[in-house]
């Protein structure tokens, strides 16, 4: 046998993940789907339409900045654009026209991904730029939401904003309809149930921990319960206040599927936990004395400027060191 | 379930020879022994081309405390004491002996009759264990006699048997436990003799029933022995992790070893061959050698002479197959990728891996998604990221101070990276040049004589 050339010498360890950066993402793409569904269900095909649309923009742009001016391997393989593209779209209400798709999908891909030096390097949540700047750009269009049939609201209004504006009161709102969907919103925000699914899947693949999630949401609700309580509510609606307020908007969207996204959030569990906590704190701030009826977006861009800073000073704990 | 506190991952268990009774190998006609096959000083040759030697013959001595002595696993003759390749086609000093026929030294009880008393004192069972040349079997090659002599001041509490064998692929701490149950336990005996402690814990990962089971039957009979079964999950059977996993307790960062928080780990087939070298006086020539990987015909247990080949122990278990792209010597996780199949086996050499086809390749390695992944695998709570990246930088003080000395090189943060980057390459390098850099300052330090 002796030397045998055809043999490779490399150090240890000899095994791989079976899970590639594109099989990750394909997982979240995977976790999106039921809310894609029970979108379409509630706002018709035109949500297809949005979301494909977003898709197809994300990647084109990713690819051709690639290709044309940073000149380096080609990355859309890797299904992060593809993510970027179906979480803008899901950040968008259904009626919005294709350009401004097309102007948030650059806004997202190019100036907030791709300028960084793509996946990884980003430190804002491309798709929440992309979101953010069309609602300060185009905020008509972006807060006009179809009405739903049944919802007994103020018609077009998202049962956040007809909370703001002191129509309805929060704990007038049906848990069934926000549950299931049946309330005007953005494309994917509407179901909470969908999104718990794809919470659900995302843990049994591992692609995220439940911490910054549940504690995002533990955030709002115990933020929520103590404004109710202080504020003198009584009865069902010192719990219908907070959960009306973990259900609605884009508390399940962002805390589930944006605020973990791995580049813009910690590298530490105590880390994430205490990214969770501002972004629950400051998402409740926005909505109850804000000017924005919904504030989640706004609250994981503040706390993505922190990450960089948390991981320098939060450290992992050390084996061996009290 | 007990286990290690922080992090760990858990790699496909693959193990394919576990239900495979040891076998013994026939004896090679030809073994290179290299004199540095063990942590410390190399040992230094006391034979020359043309001596004759028989079986157990002291054949080159430790050459300083930190060292172990080597003695002629065959009878024969010294055909060159001289550089030879090993497996990664280093040159290194060998003694090559040509088998003829199979002479024994004196003294030596080859018979299999369990010797349980041993009046010896603990100064005699450690000089004995010396004399033996026994090294820790599970890959770390430490001279066991250092690890047995605590140093003053120090005491040793619990006696800890590492029967974890957390490697994938590898059984032949597994096989050894299981057909060799009783030795094992008498060389527990032995060790708390040599150690003066009261209680030996024999920790065994949980995908091993029957050993467990075997092993408890067998300690009913002895005080202060007890067989603790642990969660299935990479690195259990790091030396660190097992002592937290069985104590609770956590051995400080560098320069604290074990010793620190009172424990001393020992593996299981070394203390067999404690047995063996106490009760027997036969030293360290033999040991079990696990030939696996899925592209092998007949995964095997070897019973096997050191020196021997690898080739031959590859050749015994249906040669290597076809696609065959990587062979470790060890497991997977931390064993090391050979090109030079006629290199031979050694003390630390606990299995022959064999990687086929795309396992043997690794992945090209594309850019950092921050995912946390090495960051949670990390059974030391480092950030391998950040180690990687720093030492890329040449961010010597930076990885210092984020205890990149610390770090075990158990792979796990490597195997768990979705985008394939050689995560612990660079943080091995990291840690030499700062183990370096320390010992520099320290020599800095040292008052001049």
């Amino acid at each position: 046998m002796g030397n045998n050339n055809k043999l490779t010498i490399a150090p240890s360890p000899h095994v791989q993940s079976d899970r590639s950066t594109a099989c990750i993402m394909r997982d979240v793409v995977i976790a999106l789907l039921p809310a894609l569904v029970v979108s379409t269900v509630v706002f018709g095909a035109n949500v297809l339409f949005i979301t494909a649309l977003s898709v197809c923009a994300c990647v084109v742009f990713e690819y051709l900045i690639q290709r044309f001016i940073v000149r380096g391997t080609t990355t859309v393989g890797n299904w992060s654009a593809v993510v970027t593209g179906v979480l803008l779209a899901f950040n968008l209400p259904a009626t919005i026209p294709w350009w401004i798709v097309l102007i948030g999908a650059f806004v997202a891909i190019a100036i907030a991904k791709m300028t960084f030096g793509g996946l990884g390097k980003n430190p804002f949540n491309p798709a929440l730029v992309g979101r953010v700047f069309l609602l300060i750009a185009y905020p008509v269009q972006m807060t006009s939401f179809p009405e739903v049939e049944g919802f007994d609201a103020l018609s077009g209004a998202t049962p956040l904003a007809a909370v703001k504006q002191g129509t309805v009161s929060a704990s007038a709102h049906d848990v069934q309809d926000l549950m299931l969907g049946n309330m005007p919103g953005s494309l994917g925000e509407v179901a909470a149930l969908a999104l718990l699914a794809g919470f659900v899947y995302l843990l049994w693949r591992k692609v995220i921990t439940w911490h910054i999630p549940v504690t995002i949401l533990a955030t709002m609700a115990v933020f929520a319960a103590v404004v109710a309580a202080c504020s003198g509510m009584t009865g069902a609606a010192l719990w219908q206040f907070p959960l009306f307020h973990v259900l609605a908007g884009g508390a399940l969207l962002g805390s589930i599927f944006m605020a973990t996204d791995y580049s813009t959030s910690p590298m530490t569990v105590k880390g994430g936990i205490i990214f969770a906590i501002g972004i629950g704190a400051i998402t409740m701030c926005i909505r109850l004395w804000g000017a924005y009826p919904e504030g989640m977006s706004f609250a994981i861009l503040i706390m993505n400027s922190v990450v960089p800073l948390l991981n320098k000073y939060i450290k992992p704990k050390r084996f061996g060191v009290k | 379930m007990k286990t290690f506190p922080i992090g760990g991952v858990h790699p496909s268990e693959n193990k394919l020879s576990c239900s495979k009774p040891i076998e013994v190998l026939p004896l090679p006609e030809v073994v290179n022994i290299p004199l540095s096959q063990h942590i410390g000083a190399p040992a230094v040759a006391k034979v020359a081309k043309g001596d004759r030697v028989v079986t157990g013959q002291l054949i080159a001595e430790a050459g300083s405390f930190m060292s172990a002595n080597i003695h002629s696993p065959i009878s024969g003759t010294v055909t060159a004491v001289d550089l030879v390749a090993n497996g990664q086609g280093l040159r290194q000093p060998m003694i090559t002996i040509q088998r003829e026929g199979d002479e024994w030294a004196e003294g030596i009880d080859r018979s299999t009759t369990l010797v349980k008393e041993c009046a010896l004192s603990s100064q005699e069972i450690i000089a004995k264990i010396k004399e033996a040349g026994i090294v820790g079997m599970g890959g770390a090659t430490f001279p066991t006699h250092v690890k047995l002599s605590v140093p003053p001041g120090k005491k040793a509490e619990v006696l800890i048997i590492n029967g974890v064998e957390c490697e994938p692929y590898l059984t032949s701490d597994h096989r050894t436990m299981l057909e060799r149950g009783e030795e094992l336990v008498i060389g527990v005996t032995i060790l708390m003799k040599a150690l003066d402690v009261k209680k030996a814990v024999i920790g065994i990962e949980n995908n091993k029933p029957d050993a467990i089971a075997h092993l408890k039957k067998i300690v009913a009979n002895y005080k202060g022995i007890k067989v603790q079964p642990l969660m299935v999950k990479y690195p259990q059977g790091g030396e660190k992790q097992l002592i937290a996993a069985i104590t609770g307790r956590q051995v400080p960062p560098p320069p604290a070893l074990p010793i620190d928080v009172g424990a001393v780990v020992c593996n299981a087939s070394t203390t067999v061959a404690v047995y063996e070298a106490v009760q027997k006086n036969k030293p360290l020539i033999e040991r079990v050698v696990t030939v696996t990987g899925k592209g092998i015909k007949e995964p095997k247990n070897l019973l096997t002479r050191m020196g021997t080949p690898i080739s031959v122990l590859l050749e015994a278990a249906g040669g290597l197959p076809e696609n065959a792209g990587k062979v470790i010597n060890g497991g997977p996780m931390m064993g090391r990728a050979m090109c030079n199949l006629d290199s031979p086996v050694t003390k630390g050499c606990s299995g022959i891996t064999v990687m086929s086809g795309r396992d043997a390749v690794r992945q090209t390695a594309t850019q950092c998604i921050k995912c946390a992944k090495c960051v949670a695998a990390c059974p030391m709570g480092l950030e391998p990221y950040y180690l990687s990246k720093m030492t890329q930088k040449k961010g010597w003080e930076a990885i210092e101070a984020q205890m990149v000395t610390s770090c075990i090189e158990c792979g796990s943060c490597q195997a768990t990276c979705p985008a394939y980057l050689p995560l612990l390459d660079w943080i091995r390098l990291g840690k030499q040049t700062v183990m370096g850099i320390i010992r520099a300052r320290a020599a800095a330090a040292a008052p001049k004589k």
